[in-house]
């Protein structure tokens, strides 16, 4: 039994958004694997909810004339993993998903939920960070897009305005196309866990072996998911090298707040960064059509 | 639409292919509807957290926890719990596998663990160790160690 005060269920994007312009206080609910245990837990006491699960208009993933990739925020974890559009031009997104919880929360749980819940550790978040994905956030006044950079604000903040719901992921193709991309999570076990960091590389290569363009996105290095600007600047147009990698590594680090918490200590924390960012790197290397890293 | 302040809502779905109708309080998991309203305590309850896969049962075909699953949303769905498997006392073969290898000790975990398969048999598809692996990660076992279950379900992709 959840302390749920009313449930409202509207069938498309407007009435839900009128629906919210009315009773900004109403708690959006769609897959339910945060906001449910949230409930549990205490976390969050008695809600009245706005279940978005039946508006279909939010569930696809598709691709458009120009290469934009658009992602329902209803996608589930499971469905972006089996997405064929997903699997090839953004499958760095696809190994992300996979690494979240167990099946029968990938089943369920939705990207969309994943990252308006505002974890630095939302396993979608870092991929998302180093795509440049942008957000589009709708009222019944209007819409906004904005860049999921800008969204996080701190620890379980984000920029979801009252009124406001997330109706698309937004990925140009000039954030994908000839990237290779490679994400590991570290964390104790290999499922069923929160990640201890998670990093997301995205690299691009030119003929003559310089790094074109790189990407770094971190989750569980700050309050929120970041990108490694220091690291990636430094990285732009040098050959890639064993010893290039590991300065990228070390500048990477500059760019993280970790803290101590029960998981890790804010060391030990910097050490995987370091280290991961290379290992992640190389493989996007490899991805990209790179070869291996000597 | 279901309007706020009213805590009952009227659905129908079918449980182990049986239409039910009926009017849920919106407050409820469908754990707690299938075993303390429908009656079938196959459905366990472990964690409450969905941690744990105990309350495991197929929405469409598709596992899920039914602890973190509001009633409601199985409107218009086909649920699918350990007790619609076998048929006129006949065990199923993933059934059959469990008992075979020995997959089975206190028994607690057993009705998701074997509906989980039952899924991976349905999707036609072949399974490495390590994909099986991944697969039935959502569910803990306290007794047996994982190997028997893994040969439980390996056997039941074989037959």
């Amino acid at each position: 039994m959840y302390n749920i005060q009313g449930y409202y269920d509207p069938e498309t994007v407007d009435e839900a958004v009128a629906l919210l312009a009315d009773n900004p206080s109403l708690k959006i609910i769609a897959g339910g694997t945060d906001v449910l245990i949230k409930m549990h837990g205490g976390q969050l006491e008695k809600a009245e909810l706005l279940s978005i699960r039946k508006l279909k208009e939010l569930e696809d993933i598709k691709k458009l004339e120009d290469g934009t990739i658009i992602i329902g925020p209803l996608a589930t974890f499971s469905q972006i993993y089996n997405d064929p559009v997903i699997k090839k031009n953004i499958p760095v997104l696809g190994e992300a998903a996979i690494s979240m919880g167990g099946p029968q929360i990938r089943n369920i749980a939705t990207i969309g939920g994943n990252i308006c819940n505002g974890a630095t550790s939302a396993d979608s978040a870092s991929t998302l960070f180093a795509l440049n994905a942008k957000l589009k956030l709708r009222t019944s006044q209007g819409e906004r897009v904005i860049p999921i950079q800008e969204f996080y604000l701190g620890p379980g903040k984000v920029d979801l305005k009252p009124g406001e719901v997330l109706t698309e992921i937004i990925i140009t193709p000039e954030n994908y196309q000839g990237f290779g991309g490679h994400y590991i999570k570290f964390a104790m076990r290999n499922a069923m866990d929160i990640a201890t960091l998670g990093v997301a590389v995205l690299c691009k290569i030119t003929e003559s072996k310089l790094i074109e363009d790189v990407r770094i996105g971190l989750g569980v290095a700050a309050p929120t998911p970041i990108r490694c600007q220091e690291a990636e600047s430094f990285a732009r147009g040098k050959a890639i090298s064993e010893e290039i990698i590991a300065v990228i590594g070390k500048l990477a680090v500059k760019s993280t707040k970790a803290r101590t918490s029960w998981r890790a200590s804010k060391e030990y924390r910097e050490h995987l960064v370091e280290e991961l960012t290379q290992r992640a790197l190389k493989a996007a290397v490899r991805n990209a059509g790179g070869g291996e890293v000597a | 639409m279901q309007e706020v302040g009213k805590l009952h809502k009227k659905i129908s779905f079918t449980v182990n292919g049986k239409a039910v109708s009926l009017e849920v309080d919106i407050r409820q998991s469908l754990l707690e509807v299938l075993r303390n309203i429908l009656g079938y305590t196959g459905v366990k309850k472990g964690c409450g957290v969905g941690e744990c896969g105990a309350c495991t049962v197929l929405v469409d075909g598709t596992p899920i926890d039914s602890c973190i699953y509001l009633a409601v949303w199985a409107d218009g769905k086909n649920i699918t719990t350990i007790e619609g498997l076998a048929k006129n006392g006949e065990l199923t073969k993933v059934q059959k596998a469990f008992i075979e290898e020995g997959a089975i000790q206190c028994g607690f975990c057993t009705p998701g663990l074997v509906l989980t398969t039952t899924a991976l048999v349905e999707s036609g598809k072949k399974y490495t160790r390590e994909e099986l692996k991944r697969e039935l990660s959502g569910h803990f076992c306290r007794c047996t160690g994982y190997q028997n279950i893994l040969k439980a379900a390996e056997r039941a992709l074989e037959e």
